[in-house]
């Protein structure tokens, strides 16, 4: 019933934020942050339950018996990890949009609550047809976000970003009616349902056709090579409190769903597809570290950067050993926040001088040194030093992927080095040199105010936190990703077998 | 009484179809065409009384009262449409009433 | 006591954190109280550690602290690892760290960012202190990278000069291409062996592995792709000389006498991959020679002083790589631990220099200075003559021990002896050139320069002028550690070939003091051919490694970059955008708006499908 509460509390929200617009604008953000600590609130008693069980809640009533479509959501501790990931960069989210959205504030707050909604239902449903529902609802808002306040190119990169995971949720929605239709055939009977699901025997080409539908859906939101290319236009025209949502959080959708249900539904075809997933995430990483490089625009750059460690979580999905999952997962919440970290600072730079052309900026350390010593840190972050987060969960995809495919994990390793020569990069151009104000209004260049000190010095924390004692993320997510190891092995041994 | 072969009525049919098809295409002033769509709809009433007399069921009757009134319906809106039209644009001509361009 | 081992690290962090939260607010005096302070309660607590350590008589002693993280059979720790070897590394860098912080807290008087400079440092010591004391290589990684990002930021600590930054970025990317080497060669390490744990790793290596096995040649060759970074060694030595941007003190304390020499550290410390893998082993002798000679040649050619004195550092970090390759570990830390002595000395005497005369660099713009900076040319001379290894001091006895564990190598033994006896002939001359055109010889500067040196700045000097002579009466207790194989027992040389290795230096000496001192040779006449003038010229430019990378990985990167700036990818689908476009508007033609056109269509629709469905 917790899961139902999570989510309905912020559908209600959202809506609450929306109305109350009309009393006053302020409102709605005041409201959102509310709901959103409250929703975390929440989300914590799902860690106070049976630490033993794998799934520590499992609601499941019918909707469309006749279709065999039941409303269907379980946590285990994979999914309260990423829950607890997504109420955090709420949080920041909200955080990030409280000075910078003026307009249409109820509107706003409705979409930012109800796509955080749909991202609670996407990680919660277990039921394919109610998942594919929570799929689109995260998809709708997302681009009201981008279109409504996003900046100077919106309407294309909202389309484009629209267009992009419309088509590739159709292809999913093509798969999950192909996999119910395989268990009308051998079963008898229609089910939608995950553990149904699980017992479907398909194989061939047949089985590689349905994993290919949820395997493009999925890298498309991810988003890996090579249907990555709306995530830098998405992310540079979106709000800042949009791109926060969108990397930190949309992004972990698509690797859920590859964790949750490409690799156990079709472990076969999973593992005949695993190296060409594999090489699709060592060209992320790579291609789009050095694309990175290329960017002026600073947010594409991040933007890019993204794509590039996104890349590691599919090597490591595809690797698909303990060690290699857990990178993945790692990454997936280190990634969330140094890059929502990132896009904020890079929003907040906008916000300041009007640009985000990197070939204007230099030299900002003697300006706004917190601000700078906060990009540091982050650049540091993302370019995986050891003692924060992003290194634990880089290291252990390639320690995984190494065991599974040596040539590829080291090909990857190089994204390391391009790594480290972006994210300083970065630093060299915007906050190193000499201080010089080429071709924008710096008279609102201040350094950072209290309010993002706060929540800068929370996600710092928090990389500090994974770096230096990741075992308390590791632990969560070690049930979940064993009970999923454990069942694919089982088939896939079968199969070897058979 | 001998009966008339059901291909003589069917062709009839056919031929009064096309001479109506052919007034619509070739026509430019849209009451003709409108009196043309008017055989072609008579046309086709007349294979549904001559398959239903060979059949020997009511239905093609039925059908073929169907179709008067909807002929009727239909040329009462037209005749409005074109009256509104000539009004409008000042001619009936049908070339020139080409607004409707992709 | 010994259980406090963990204190080591958390000072200069709890250092670095309190100077970090503040951002500069505090007034400079508690400032420099923290950041050398924190060093100095660190090496109080190294100084007991290690007399009790010693006291105790054990081979090692192990402390975890908590468990980092734990992934199916993965598990390393914050685990801290004492021995004889992580002892002298240990005290080596809390000790000449601390005297660094001193000079510093003088040096750095002026600087607007006293604290983020000191933060910088503190985290440097801090990370340095993990990576010598960690007993998993994930956590030495942690120090590895750790003292990597500190080198940068130091490197550019003056952010505002864009050359300061390209050269801190330079070392970074680097020194990674490096660590990825090393990174790989832990994921290989762990797929074969299991763990991670630097022990049990060399235990399994050792009963899993057969002497020259494939696998223990590639680790130990990703390995020692690490170590080159880290340490500047061919093939990745091309930074080091570009780090002396930054700060003299950080040229001081990290690139010559701690940071640099991780890589010694690290193939010391799995010298038993080493030695599995004997071919490899023999490479590290062959890159430290070929580095040495190489870096002597270009030490030659320099003006400016501190890029001597790099050049010099990639030199001597050289000869330790030399000695590990013969097998002479003790030899090669003992001259890591003396190296750190009078690099330090003559780095911080550069220092003194460069901040007595307005910060010039060029050493023939200095001249007759011996008057004006007596501690400075005290300190460059007792340390040059460490370098050169001037008999008695301590330079002398450590890199004495290499050149003879060399000697008494089989094969190629005599032909490493040779070309390191012939580098120390280069580093005499080198080394002397330096305190002869700078000290000696007519004044040249036009102001009045006055010797900046507080007590902060020249106690730290007199202790390591101390250090430089008779450090070399120190033995180090690392014969447990290597107690294998190494070549630390009496030497059986010939008289003659002793007197060689002892004379050669003073050759070298002389040779620099009749070019510069005397005059009785002239440069000019040497390089007055074109042949001369071009080696030079090559030789100055390092070799030209730096324009052979800049056209091999550089140009290639910034190119492939420059031209794919718009993501290609993301023309495909732009195409597809368009091919609908197209589409579109061939479509959107036949919607003429002729009613007669439309019922044609239909008609002739009609009768195509009519005839098909007879047809068919």
């Amino acid at each position: 019933m917790i899961l139902v509460i999570l989510i309905a509390v912020l559908f209600v929200g959202g809506l609450l934020a929306w109305a109350s617009e009309r009393i006053n604008p302020e409102y709605p953000r005041i409201i959102s942050l509310l709901i959103v600590l409250l929703d975390i609130v929440l989300m914590f008693s799902l860690l106070g339950g049976d630490s033993s069980a794998t799934w520590l809640v499992d609601l499941q009533t019918d909707w469309l018996p006749r279709f065999g479509i039941s409303f269907h959501l379980a946590a285990d501790g994979l999914t309260v990890l990423l829950l607890l990931l997504t109420g955090f960069l709420g949080v920041i989210a909200i955080g990030s949009a409280w000075g910078e959205i003026t307009e249409r504030t109820g509107f706003f707050y409705f979409n930012l609550l109800w796509t955080l909604a749909g991202v609670l239902g996407v990680f919660t449903a277990l039921d394919l047809f109610l998942f594919f529902f929570f799929w689109e609802v995260m998809l709708i808002p997302m681009y009201f976000i981008i279109a409504i306040w996003g900046h100077e190119n919106k309407n294309y990169a909202a389309m484009k970003f629209f267009i992009f995971t419309q088509v590739t949720g159709m292809l999913m929605l093509v798969s999950i009616l192909m996999l119910a239709y395989s268990h009308y055939g051998q079963f008898g009977v229609f089910s939608f349902d995950y553990f149904d699901l699980l017992k479907v025997n398909t194989s061939g080409p047949l089985e590689m056709v349905i994993m290919l539908g949820f395997f493009i859906a999925f890298t498309t939101k991810l988003p890996s090579f090579p249907f990555h290319s709306w995530l830098p236009d998405a992310h540079s025209q979106a709000p800042t409190a949009g791109s926060v949502i969108l990397a930190g959080v949309l992004l972990k959708t698509g690797a859920y769903g590859l964790i949750r249900f490409a690799v156990p539904l079709f472990p076969e075809a999973s593992m005949q597809f695993a190296p060409i997933a594999m090489t699709l995430g060592a060209i992320s990483i790579l291609y789009c570290a050095k694309v990175a490089f290329a960017q002026t625009d600073i947010k594409r750059l991040i933007a890019y950067t993204s794509v590039s460690h996104m890349g590691f979580v599919l090597l490591g999905i595809y690797a698909w050993n303990e060690e290699a999952l857990q990178g993945a997962v790692m990454t997936m919440l280190a990634h969330g926040l140094s890059a929502a970290a990132l896009f904020m600072l890079a929003g907040g730079l906008q916000h300041r001088i009007h640009t985000r052309d990197m070939s204007n900026m230099s030299g900002f350390w003697a300006k706004v040194p917190k601000m700078s010593a906060v990009a540091l840190f982050f650049s540091v972050a993302a370019l995986g030093m050891p003692g924060l987060g992003n290194f634990i969960g880089e290291f252990l995809v390639l320690l995984g992927a190494f065991k599974a495919n040596i040539t590829i994990t080291v090909i990857s390793s190089f994204g390391l080095i391009f790594a480290s020569v972006y994210s300083l990069w970065v630093i060299q151009k915007v906050f190193h040199g000499e201080y010089r104000n080429i071709d924008f209004d710096d008279s609102h260049l201040y350094d950072l105010n209290r309010r993002e000190l706060i929540y800068f010095g929370l996600m710092m924390v928090g990389l500090i936190w994974m770096g230096m004692y990741p075992q308390s993320f590791l632990d969560l997510s070690q049930g979940a990703l064993e009970g999923i190891l454990a069942s694919s092995q089982i088939v896939a041994t079968a199969a070897v077998t058979k | 009484m001998q009966s008339i072969p059901i291909e003589h009525g069917l062709i009839l049919a056919g031929i009064l179809f096309s001479l109506g098809l052919i007034g619509v295409l070739t026509r430019r002033n849209v009451v003709f065409v409108l009196m043309s769509l008017e055989i072609m709809l008579n046309a086709s009433g007349l294979a549904f009384i001559v398959a239903a007399s060979r059949w020997g069921h009511a239905e093609g009757q039925i059908m073929f009262l169907m179709i008067l009134t909807l002929a009727a319906a239909e040329v009462a809106v037209g005749l409005g449409l074109i009256i509104q039209m000539y009004r409008r644009f000042n001619t009936v001509d049908i070339n020139v009433l080409s607004k409707m361009k992709g | 006591m010994l259980d406090l081992i963990w204190l080591l690290p958390t000072f200069p962090l709890l250092g670095f954190l309190s100077l970090v939260l503040t951002g500069g607010s505090l007034p400079k005096k508690i400032v420099a109280v923290i950041g050398a302070g924190s060093i100095g309660l660190s090496f109080l607590v190294a100084a007991i550690i290690a007399a009790q350590f010693l006291a105790n008589g054990e081979a090692h002693f192990i402390k975890e602290v908590w468990v980092w993280m734990s992934v199916g059979s993965f598990s390393p720790g914050f685990t801290f690892y004492l021995d004889g070897l992580s002892l002298v590394m240990m005290l080596v860098i809390t000790g000449i760290g601390f005297l660094i912080h001193l000079y510093s807290a003088g040096f750095m008087l002026d600087d607007p960012s006293y604290s983020r400079f000191f933060s910088y440092m503190n985290l440097f010591v801090a990370s340095m202190l993990m990576l010598v004391l960690a007993d998993n290589l994930v956590l030495l990684y942690l120090g590895w990278e750790g003292v990597g990002l500190c080198s940068y930021l130091l490197i550019g600590f003056w952010y505002e000069n864009p050359a300061n930054g390209y050269a801190a970025r330079k070392a970074f990317v680097t020194t990674r291409v490096g660590d990825t080497s090393m990174a790989v060669g832990l994921f290989l390490l762990f797929a074969q062996l299991g763990t991670l744990n630097i022990q049990d790793m060399l235990h399994a290596a050792e009963a899993q592995w057969a002497i020259g096995s494939g696998l223990a040649v590639a680790a130990s060759l990703l390995l020692l792709g690490g170590a080159v970074g880290k340490s500047a060694q061919l093939p990745l030595q091309t930074w080091l000389p570009d780090a002396m941007a930054g700060p003299t003190p950080i040229s001081a304390l990290i690139h010559a006498a701690t940071m640099v020499t991780a890589g010694v550290y690290l193939i010391a410390r799995t010298h038993v991959l080493f030695e599995l893998a004997p071919n490899v082993q023999l490479l590290v002798a062959w890159i430290g020679l070929v580095t040495l000679l190489m870096a002597g040649f270009t030490a030659m050619t320099q003006h400016d002083i501190k890029r001597i004195l790099a050049y010099s550092t990639v030199s001597q970090i050289g000869y330790m790589f030399l000695g590990l390759g013969v097998g002479a570990y003790s030899a090669s830390i003992f001259h890591l631990m003396t190296h750190a002595f009078f690099k330090a000395l003559l780095f911080l005497a550069a220092g003194t220099v460069i901040l007595s005369l307005h910060h010039e660099h060029d050493i023939f713009r200095m001249g007759g200075k011996r008057k004006q900076l007596p501690v400075a040319f005290a300190s460059f001379l007792i340390g040059s003559l460490a370098l050169a290894a001037f008999p008695g001091t301590s330079g002398f006895f450590s890199k004495d021990e290499i050149l003879l564990a060399a000697l008494e190598m089989e094969g190629p033994g005599l032909i490493l002896w040779i070309g390191g006896v012939i580098g120390a002939f280069f580093t005499g001359i080198y080394s002397f050139r330096l305190v002869f055109v700078v000290f000696f010889g007519e004044s040249k500067a036009h102001h009045e320069d006055k010797e900046v040196a507080g007590f902060s700045m020249a106690g730290p000097l007199i202790l390591l002028m101390i250090l430089s002579v008779f450090g070399g009466l120190i033995t180090i207790p690392v014969q447990e550690v290597f107690n294998h194989g190494d070549v630390h027992e009496e030497h059986h040389v010939s008289a003659f070939m002793h007197g060689i290795m002892i004379a050669v230096p003073l050759l070298g000496i002389g040779v620099s003091y009749l070019f510069y001192m005397s005059r009785a040779l002239s440069i000019e006449n040497l390089m007055a051919s074109s042949m001369a003038k071009s080696l030079h010229k090559f030789w100055f430019s390092g070799w030209g490694m730096d324009r052979l990378y800049q056209i091999l990985f550089v140009n290639p990167f910034l190119f492939l970059a420059r031209v794919n700036r718009a993501d290609l990818v993301d023309r495909f689908y732009e195409l597809l955008v368009q091919l609908t476009r197209i589409a579109h508007k061939m479509v959107a033609q036949t919607q003429t708006g002729q009613l007669r056109w439309y019922a044609l269509s239909i008609a002739a629709g009609l009768i195509v499908i009519v005839s098909l469905g007879v047809l068919l």
